[in-house]
Formats: C-alpha cells, sequence, structure tokens
C-alpha cells in the first residue's frame, strides 16, 4: 500500500482547511483511460453495425434460424413493425429495433438504429474496418494499462480491497446505495464496490469480451480450439461476444452516472490533469478550531 | 457582474453537437482514403497476426456426422442467371471440363467423372458467413494441392484464382438477385453484401461512389463474373478441396454445383461456388478490380481468416 499521497500547497487558507489536492491519477492512467473509452465507443457502434449484418443470436455450433435465442426483424406491414423476439416472446420495437429510419428517413429493415451503428448506414465491410482496427487499439491499449499497473503497484493500490475495506463490505453497500460517497482520507482510495466492479470489468468481462471475439474467428478456432470448448460453440460465443457488450454498456452508464453524482468537475480533472480534490470530512460534532471561511 | 453562462446547459450543449457531428463525421472520415486506408491495418494486423499462430498444415476442427446442419443455408447467388451454365445444368455437368492453368508447366482440363477418379478427402466443417452464422455440412471432394501438383507451378506462381460462372452485374442485374458468389446473403432483411444495395438505404453512389465501386451510370455494364484468389498457403493446406458432394449428395447448384471451394479456416466470402477455371498467378492486380475477388472488389478484406 503506498502510504504517501502527493500534495501542493492550496491557492488559499480557507481551502487549506477544507481540501487537500491529491494526485490521484498518473499519465499512463489518464491516457490509457481515455484512448479505451475510444475504443469502447467505436467497437460498441460498429460491433452493432456487425451484428445487423444477421440481428439474431443462437446457443451452440452453429445457428438454428428457426429458433433463435433473440432476434431483430421487420414485419409485412405497412409499415413495416420492427419485432424483437427473445426467446419466443415477441415485442414491437418499432423505430429502434428492427425497423428504423434509414438515411432517407423511410423506414428501413435493420437490427440497430443507424444512429447506434458505425458507419450509420449498413455498410458491413466498414463495420469490419473500423472494429478490427479499434480492437488492436483497444487490446494495444490495455496491455499498456495492465503492465503500467503491475510494475508501478498503481493496479493492486487501485483495485484490491484492503481487509479493513472487506470488513465493512455490508457498511459500503449501504453508502452506496444511499448515494453518500467517501469524504477525507477515505475518499483517497476506491470504495470496495468499486475496487470489486473495476477487477470484475478489467480481469473478468474484458478479456472474456476478447476471446468471445476470437472464437467467432474460423483461423483462430484453427489455431486454439479451446476457445471453442470454452465458449460451447462459435454461435454460443457469438451470444456471450453480444452480452458481454451489452454488460459493459452497463458499467459504463453507472460509471458515468456516479462521476456525475459525485462530484463531476473534480472527477474530470482529476482524469485529464491528475489532480483530484479530497474535501474535508465533514464530522457530526463542530470543529474545534474556527474556519476561517469567508464569502 | 458578468456571470459566465451556465456551465452545466454548456457543456450539456456542447456534448450533444459534438456527439451529432461526430457521428456524421465518423462516416465522412470513413469515406477518405487515407483514413479508409489507416482503418484497413486492423485487417492487415489480423493476417500477419493469424498466419504466425496457424502452421501450413493446422487443421480446423471437424465434426460428427450428428453436427451436419439439418438446414444449410445458400447464400450469395443460390442459381446463377448465366445461359451457359443452366445449359450446363440441364446436361448435369456431363460436358463440364474443369479448367487448371496459368503459370504452370502442364495446363489440363479434366471432367467430373475424371476428377472423381483422384484422391479423396471428406471433411464435417463449420461454415461461417462474415454476416455472422454458421452451418456444419459435410464436403467430399479433391485437394486442391493434388490438382496443382499435376499442373507443377512455374517458379513464379503466387496466387491461385478461382474463375467462376456466375454473373454478378449487368444490365438486367435487377431482375437478378444480384447478389454474389461465394457468400452472401440472398438481399433481404440484410442486404450487406449486395453490391447495389437495393432501397431506402443505398445512399453510397450519390455522386460520390467510394473507392472501388464501379461507376454505375458510365456507359453500359459490363457482365463481371465471380472471382476469388487465394494465397499458396491456403492452396496446400490439406482440408482446401475442391468439392463435388454435399453431405453425401452430389453438390446442389443452391450450393456451387458442379465444384465449390472448400477453404477451411475463412470466412464463406472467399469459398468461391460454381468453379470453372482455376487459373495459377504471380499477381490479381490486374484481374477484375485488382483487390483478388468480387467481394475484395466491393471493399472485403482479401484475408477471410475473421
Amino acid at each position: 500500500m503506498p502510504r504517501t499521497y502527493l500534495t501542493r500547497s492550496a491557492p488559499d487558507v480557507g481551502e487549506i482547511e477544507h481540501r487537500r489536492w491529491m494526485f490521484r491519477h498518473p499519465l499512463v492512467i489518464r491516457i490509457t483511460h481515455w484512448v479505451n473509452a475510444l475504443c469502447l465507443l467505436v467497437l460498441l457502434m460498429s460491433g452493432l453495425q456487425i451484428f445487423n449484418a444477421h440481428p439474431a443470436l443462437y446457443w451452440g455450433k452453429v445457428s438454428t434460424f428457426d429458433t433463435p435465442l433473440m432476434s431483430m426483424a421487420s414485419s409485412e406491414d405497412d409499415p413495416p413493425k420492427g419485432v424483437t423476439t427473445i426467446l419466443g416472446h415477441a415485442f414491437d420495437t418499432t423505430g429502434f429495433l428492427g425497423s428504423s429510419a434509414g438515411a432517407d428517413g423511410q423506414p428501413a429493415d435493420r437490427g440497430f438504429p443507424s444512429w447506434l451503428t458505425l458507419p450509420s448506414e449498413q455498410d458491413l465491410t466498414g463495420g469490419r474496418s473500423w472494429h478490427f482496427f479499434f480492437a488492436w487499439a483497444f487490446v494495444l491499449n490495455g496491455f499498456t494499462y495492465l503492465l503500467y499497473g503491475l510494475l508501478s503497484g498503481q493496479l493492486r493500490f487501485r483495485l484490491i480491497p484492503s481487509r479493513d475495506q472487506i470488513r465493512h463490505f455490508g457498511a459500503s453497500i449501504q453508502e452506496h446505495l444511499t448515494l453518500r460517497f467517501p469524504q477525507g482520507d477515505e475518499a483517497k482510495r476506491y470504495n470496495v464496490i468499486q475496487k470489486l466492479t473495476y477487477v470484475a470489468v478489467i480481469l473478468v468481462l474484458l478479456p472474456v469480451q476478447v476471446l468471445a471475439g476470437l472464437a467467432m474467428s474460423p483461423a483462430m478456432d484453427a489455431a486454439a480450439p479451446f476457445l471453442l470448448t470454452m465458449f460451447g460453440g462459435r454461435q454460443s460465443a457469438r451470444t456471450v461476444h453480444f452480452v458481454v457488450a451489452n454488460l459493459l454498456v452497463l458499467f459504463v452508464v453507472v460509471h458515468v452516472a456516479l462521476v456525475l453524482l459525485s462530484g463531476v468537475w473534480n472527477n474530470i480533472r482529476g482524469m485529464v490533469t491528475g489532480w483530484f480534490v479530497i474535501e474535508r470530512k465533514v464530522e457530526p460534532t463542530p470543529s474545534p478550531e474556527p474556519t476561517g471561511r469567508s464569502a | 457582474m458578468i456571470r459566465p453562462p451556465n456551465r452545466r446547459a454548456l457543456l450539456m450543449g456542447a456534448s450533444a453537437t459534438a456527439a451529432a457531428a461526430m457521428l456524421g463525421g465518423c462516416d465522412r472520415l470513413g469515406e477518405m482514403g487515407w483514413f479508409k486506408r489507416t482503418l484497413a491495418t486492423g485487417e492487415d494486423a489480423n493476417k500477419f497476426v493469424q498466419r504466425l499462430l496457424l502452421t501450413e498444415r493446422t487443421l480446423t476442427p471437424e465434426y460428427a456426422e450428428a453436427d451436419i446442419s439439418p438446414f444449410f443455408k445458400p447464400n450469395g447467388t443460390e442459381d446463377p442467371p448465366d445461359k451457359a451454365y443452366k445449359a450446363m445444368v440441364r446436361r448435369k455437368f456431363a460436358g463440364f471440363q474443369l479448367e487448371v492453368g496459368g503459370l504452370v508447366e502442364k495446363p489440363f482440363k479434366i471432367s467430373l467423372a475424371d476428377l472423381r477418379k483422384l484422391p479423396v478427402r471428406t471433411q464435417i466443417t463449420r461454415h461461417d458467413c462474415v454476416e455472422g452464422w454458421s452451418c456444419i455440412g459435410k464436403w467430399t471432394g479433391v485437394p486442391l494441392s493434388e490438382l496443382l501438383q499435376r499442373a507443377v507451378l512455374k517458379p513464379s506462381a503466387r496466387y491461385v484464382v478461382f474463375h467462376c460462372a456466375d454473373t454478378m452485374d449487368q444490365g438486367e442485374a435487377s431482375n437478378i438477385d444480384a447478389t454474389g458468389g461465394a457468400e452472401a446473403p440472398v438481399a433481404n432483411p440484410n442486404p450487406n453484401m449486395t453490391k447495389k444495395v437495393a432501397g431506402s438505404e443505398s445512399v453510397k453512389g450519390a455522386g460520390d461512389p467510394p473507392d472501388g465501386a464501379l461507376a454505375e451510370d458510365a456507359g453500359p455494364p459490363e457482365p463481371v463474373r465471380f472471382y476469388e484468389s487465394i494465397d499458396l498457403v491456403d492452396t496446400y493446406h490439406p482440408q482446401t478441396i475442391l468439392a463435388y458432394e454435399m453431405n453425401g449428395k452430389t453438390l446442389p447448384v443452391a450450393h456451387g454445383a458442379p465444384l465449390r471451394l472448400r477453404l477451411e479456416r475463412n470466412l464463406g466470402y472467399k469459398q468461391a461456388k460454381y468453379v470453372m477455371r482455376i487459373e495459377v498467378v504471380e499477381s490479381f492486380t490486374d484481374i477484375g478490380e485488382g483487390k483478388g475477388g468480387y467481394w475484395e472488389d466491393q471493399g472485403y478484406a482479401w484475408y477471410g481468416g475473421i
């Protein structure tokens, strides 16, 4: 555990008493964070473009065209309805899934709508080009992060819950649910739920996502047949890839929501410049020394 | 005192504008030559790394009879519109001869009956379409290496090109199912691989055709026949066969009769159907639009391993 934090003098006397600057995010972490954000966005949108080439999911080795786990299609009606079928249950998703406005504003048969795909029009080759380029960028960026994190000790400090955090697991959950964010020294480190979530995303979801993507490649299946065993077949791997993509979206939504709720400017400044402000812990009893702050 | 504009509102407005600009901007970026070439380095890296991982003889997994898909989705061209081909079908390919030529010492022609006398390989493999779906089928045919050993490659030989019977684009393309040879969807619901995307989504050609697209308005369209190319690594792979049987029966028209390439370790679009002639070349840049195959000319990567 690092015991020291870089601090710098705060700009005024009032701030010395109420807030402390902490150098929270080293350069490599900041760069890999933003590169990762860009990669995930492009991978998601180009991935939906690729999905749209055959907007149905199956389980097992092959496609059972009549009995997909999930599918999106447009109906014969005029105007066509978008119908999403999940495990045999059909839902009307007109305008969003199955059928949505194309470039000319007319309803088009497409899984995900054009504003969610990259390129926006139906273009499988374009989607694949974007996807593969950013997949490589994502993997190289991820390795940079992991290597730096391991060598610098940042990974251990940031992501592995300490013993006292595990002891107070229950209280942490309660704090989280009531949106009470840690202050003072507790804010210097990630809380236990944060740590475990990041561990799950970095060490489970993202690697599974890469492996499931590779399992869809016929050449990779020849080179590494364990990929098929791992997922139970190419079509299962494709489904896992889709589901994990959704879980990553869920993670990003929660992540961004918490960034907004827990002090958006401080968080963004922290991830851009590295400097993060620790608010002084508000004690339930009045503080003995006078607070000299004036407006 | 002048207050700065509400920065939250400013941020919201800015991000909405940025999001909209980004969507349009990415599409425009994706049309630019230099950017396309940059993105394509991802696919170059795929080929480079996968070729490192695979030896020339690494086999793709084979499956059991019980795994064979009851319905194997035909794709791309399912019934070539060409009169000459239709005539061959009527005669059950009786007079058909596969031509092997190009940069070989001993070019030859061979009938289907004689082809069946050559060494045979049967394999039950998974067929993966670039669109995402898979089917398992049993294929019987002659290893491509057998044919080329008989023809004896010249030293300059680098690629094997398959010339196919199916015409992809011609004058009356609109009433032909304009999808392509090896592996392509039948049009709806997702015409990803159709050359001329029918209907509402076809905004591409508007004044500014992307590289690789035929100039559709310039003069009478020349018929474009399906073709595909592979390199010698794939040519001599033990599972690379010219199949004349599928699931124990004569190869049906929908799946590429009389002969189709099975190029396991590759996506379906590389696996040419309706193969008429095999040409060994040093370079494919002067064939078609020079990208190595019909789908490659439409923008698909030449390497189809992922």
